[in-house]
This record gives C-alpha cells, sequence and structure tokens, in this order.
C-alpha cells in the first residue's frame, strides 16, 4: 500500500513542479529562442542528473529509522507549505496559480532584456531556462530521494517522476503552449495532503514509536489530514475572501 | 564567505522557506514523540495532532499578514 502512495504521490508532486518548469521552458523559447532554452535544460538536467548521482547512494546507506526521521521531517514541512497554500487558494483568499498569467508575464520580462549572444546562445534565454528547470528539478529529485529511499524503493518512486515526465513533456511539445487546463491546484492540494500523511507517518516511526495497525495507519492518516483540510477551507470561505495575493 | 552564506541561504529557502513556524513546530514535536516512545504510553499521536495545530497556526499567521 505504502508503495502505491509512494508511487502516486511522486507522480503528482513531479507532474506539477514539471508543469511550472515547462512553462518557464516555453516562455524562454518564445522570447529568447528555442536553441539557447533548450540548451538551459538540458544543461540543468544534466546537473540534476549529477546531484542525484552524489546523493542517492549516499542516501541509502543511512540506518533506516534515522533515514525516516529525517524524511518524514522534510516532508512535513513541505507538505504543510503546500497544504496552507492550497487551503488559502481554495478558500478564496490567494488567487488560484494561473499558467497562463505566469507565461504572460516570464514572456513579458524575457522580451524586455537585452540580447547578449555568444555561440549561438542567447545568455538571458539560456539562465531563465537552466534555473527554471534546475529548481523545479530540484525539488522533484529531493521528493523522489526522499520517498524512494525511505520505502527503499528508489525505483519505484524514479518510476512516477518519468511517468510524469514523459506526459507533461509529451502534452507541452503537442501544445506548445502553457499547460493551464492541467487542474494544477487540485493536483496541489493532493500534493499537500500526501506529503504531510507521509511526514507525520515516518517522523513518528523514526522517533521510535509504533503505529496502531501498522502500514493500514496510513489511510487513517490520509482521512484525517483530508478531514481538517477540507474543515479548513470551509471555515475560511465562510469567514469569506480578504485580499487575494 | 558571501557564497557560504548564498549556499546556506539558498537551502534555508528551500526547506524552511517561508514558513519558519511549521519547521520549528515540527522539530518540537518529534523531540516530544521521541520522549514518549521512551515511556510504556504509545507515542504515535503527538505528530497527527502537532501538523493540525500548526496548519491552524499558519494559516491563521497568513491571514494576518
Amino acid at each position: 500500500m505504502t508503495s502505491i502512495f509512494g508511487f502516486s504521490s511522486a507522480f503528482l508532486a513531479s507532474a506539477v513542479e514539471m508543469v511550472e518548469a515547462l512553462t518557464i521552458v516555453l516562455a524562454a523559447g518564445v522570447a529568447r529562442g528555442w536553441r539557447s532554452a533548450l540548451a538551459g535544460a538540458a544543461a540543468a538536467a544534466v546537473a540534476l542528473a549529477v546531484t542525484v548521482a552524489a546523493l542517492g547512494p549516499a542516501i541509502t546507506t543511512i540506518p533506516l529509522n534515522a533515514l525516516r526521521l529525517v524524511v518524514g521531517g522534510l516532508l512535513l514541512t513541505f507538505g504543510l507549505q503546500w497544504l496552507r497554500k492550497a487551503i488559502l487558494r481554495a478558500s478564496g483568499h490567494k488567487s488560484l496559480h494561473d499558467e497562463d498569467a505566469i507565461f504572460r508575464q516570464e514572456l513579458d520580462q524575457a522580451r524586455a532584456e537585452t540580447a547578449r549572444v555568444r555561440h549561438g546562445i542567447d545568455a538571458y534565454g539560456f539562465t531563465l531556462s537552466f534555473k527554471g528547470v534546475f529548481l523545479e528539478g530540484l525539488e522533484v529529485a529531493f521528493i523522489v530521494l526522499t520517498f524512494g529511499s525511505a520505502q527503499r524503493s528508489i525505483p519505484l518512486a524514479a518510476l512516477g517522476a518519468t511517468a510524469a515526465f514523459v506526459l507533461v513533456v509529451a502534452v507541452g511539445v503537442a501544445l506548445r503552449a502553457p499547460l493551464a487546463r492541467v487542474p494544477e491546484n487540485a493536483i496541489k492540494f493532493a500534493v499537500g495532503i500526501m506529503l504531510t500523511t507521509f511526514g507525520i507517518f515516518w517522523s513518528t516511526e523514526g522517533a521510535g514509536a509504533d503505529w496502531p495497525g501498522s502500514d493500514l495507519a496510513l489511510l487513517a492518516l490520509l482521512a484525517f489530514v483530508g478531514a481538517i483540510s477540507a474543515v479548513f477551507v470551509a471555515v475560511l470561505r465562510r469567514a469569506g475572501a480578504v485580499a487575494p495575493a | 564567505m558571501t557564497r557560504l552564506r548564498a549556499f546556506g541561504q539558498f537551502w534555508w529557502d528551500f526547506v524552511v522557506g517561508d514558513d519558519w513556524l511549521s519547521a520549528a513546530s515540527i522539530v518540537v514535536a518529534i523531540a516530544a514523540t521521541a520522549a514518549v516512545a521512551t515511556t510504556d504510553v504509545p507515542a504515535w499521536w503527538p505528530m497527527p495532532l502537532a501538523a493540525a495545530t500548526t496548519l491552524y497556526l499558519t494559516l491563521r499567521r497568513a491571514l494576518h499578514r
């Protein structure tokens, strides 16, 4: 069961990060040329692969309980941040994540910069694309490594991320437009709930406690985190939206 | 020194972000769980309780910013 949750979490978390990276690469490509944008994305992919290759084997040598304590704490930190933003968005207290609007904003900024071309590569387009892919990809790599290592199954988490990568890139290439129709806000909400659930589960085990029902406790935790999130959304909706930001 | 500071700042932003309260609460909750786990009392409950309380506090903080 933890394997299914792990795969789904890695897939969904990777998909939303990759949608965001795709938006940046598209903006860099349209405004500054595809050669620079694709070179930046490729360089970022290489940098990410080196980072994962260096960190991956090191992580698997850490004792399981210590690993679950650290990984659980980190996932819970990420999960609560995602959940807070998702609840604020769902209740109307924060504007929804809009890939179209972000694409237009990135495009305007990229077009305003003056060209500095070297060896046929525009420095701004390359850097914009590199930073977008590297930073979003680092989050994906972090989730895959932490999920995979805590479950002692990095390949399964990597498979989830790879499936998301193939899907997002295929749709992005087909459309050549930001993936505005992806229900990104709903996915982020689901990922927030999953990260928080796994974070609570593993940090508790890592701290030396046992769950009643062992892995079945994950289902109860998932329901608990989902329920309190729904309650917060309902309460904040009733309080009324104040200042979208 | 500036590069070291920038490196530290990057990881702080990456992990803690704009919400230090969550990170601090989680550390306290893990310590509480570890302390309860050394006794005969079941120790599975502090983390879910801390997560719910932290979420409430960070939402309240975000709304009052």
